[in-house]
């Protein structure tokens, strides 16, 4: 029981300090939010939030300017994507050409699936029939064969 | 025959969009912005007053975005001055956007160039994000309607700042 004062202490001094600064938190996972949503203009495959870079601080300090005037999350993302393009999103939206990025690997493996159980059956189905069959064979060389077979059995 | 068809497209076509793909220059930044109304800025200049670009309207204007650690900033500046003096009596503007940059670099570059055409620091980079800039050096080339009809990305040249003016000059007479 005292270990779970303890704890229960221990928790509450760590969160103290999260209680002043909840606004600040929160504006701050909202501009992150964004930000990581959004490809830095000048680095190859880095999010806005992620890049060290001036360009990128800059485009940070804007989000928080304009969520803290009052915008929304939405009117920046699309000011953004008006100045520069839809380049500028790490997650190509679902329509238009970059529809493409998001049906392929779903058509790809929808694709690969039917393929598979098609050859899954059809192997299934022609084994019976090409395992070593006695079909149309000369029965003499057949008794020929089953003849020698027994001889060296016992050799 | 028709199996071994369906199976090289379906080898071929990913492959045709990987090359397809590694043609094209990651860099480039494709501007929605060529056509449309250049967005308004008021830069404050070096020099002290101000340059509020819809006061230019009427006038053909050249925005450079440029920094003084850019060396192709460096190759383009002999070009920009130099088409500056040749076009200011016909009314042409030229504006210099200053960003990611020390202030005294920057004067310092404005002072070895010679620069003799209105320059200001874009500090909170609002400016060069209005215009969808992503690297220096990059120039616009302003209509007098106040539409970006040109941008060009890299250092710029004495032709194709030739080219641009002269095109939107002809466009509709010489008012200057």
């Amino acid at each position: 029981m005292r270990a779970f004062g303890g704890l229960l202490l221990v928790v509450l001094i760590a969160q103290a300090p999260g209680v002043g600064l909840g606004a600040e938190d929160a504006l701050e996972a909202e501009v992150r939010a964004l930000a990581g949503e959004l490809r830095c203009p000048v680095c190859q495959n880095l999010s806005v939030a992620d890049s060290p870079s001036e360009m990128a601080k800059q485009m940070r300090d804007l989000i928080r300017e304009r969520l803290r005037e009052g915008d929304r999350p939405e009117a920046i993302r699309a000011y953004l994507v008006e100045r520069y393009g839809e380049w500028i999103l790490l997650v190509p939206p679902a329509r238009g050409f970059s529809l493409l990025a998001w049906l392929v690997p779903f058509v790809g493996l929808g694709g690969g699936l039917a393929g598979a159980g098609l050859l899954l059956r059809r192997w299934v189905k022609r084994s019976p029939a090409t395992l070593p069959g006695v079909d149309g064979v000369d029965p003499t060389y057949l008794t020929r064969v089953r003849q020698e077979v027994e001889e060296r059995k016992w050799t | 025959m028709k199996r071994l068809l369906l199976a090289a497209g379906l080898v071929l076509l990913p492959l045709a969009l990987l090359a397809f793909g590694l043609t094209r220059d990651p860099r480039v930044v494709p501007s929605p912005l060529v056509g449309n109304r250049a967005p308004d800025f008021t830069l404050q200049l070096f020099d002290g007053g101000q340059v509020k670009l819809a006061e230019l309207r009427g006038r053909v204007v050249v925005v450079n975005f440029w920094a003084s650690w850019c060396l192709a900033c460096r190759e383009e500046a002999e070009a920009l001055e130099g088409i500056w003096r040749r076009y200011r009596e016909r009314g042409v503007m030229f504006v210099g956007v200053n960003v990611q940059d020390k202030e005294s670099d920057a004067r310092a570059f404005i002072r070895e160039h010679g620069k003799t055409y209105p320059n200001g620091p874009d500090f909170t980079g609002n400016i060069s994000i209005a215009y969808g800039m992503y690297g220096v050096p990059e120039t616009f080339v302003v209509d007098r309607e106040g539409r970006i009809q040109h941008k060009h990305i890299g250092a710029v040249t004495r032709e194709i700042l030739e080219r641009e003016i002269e095109r939107l000059l002809g466009a509709r007479g010489d008012r200057a």
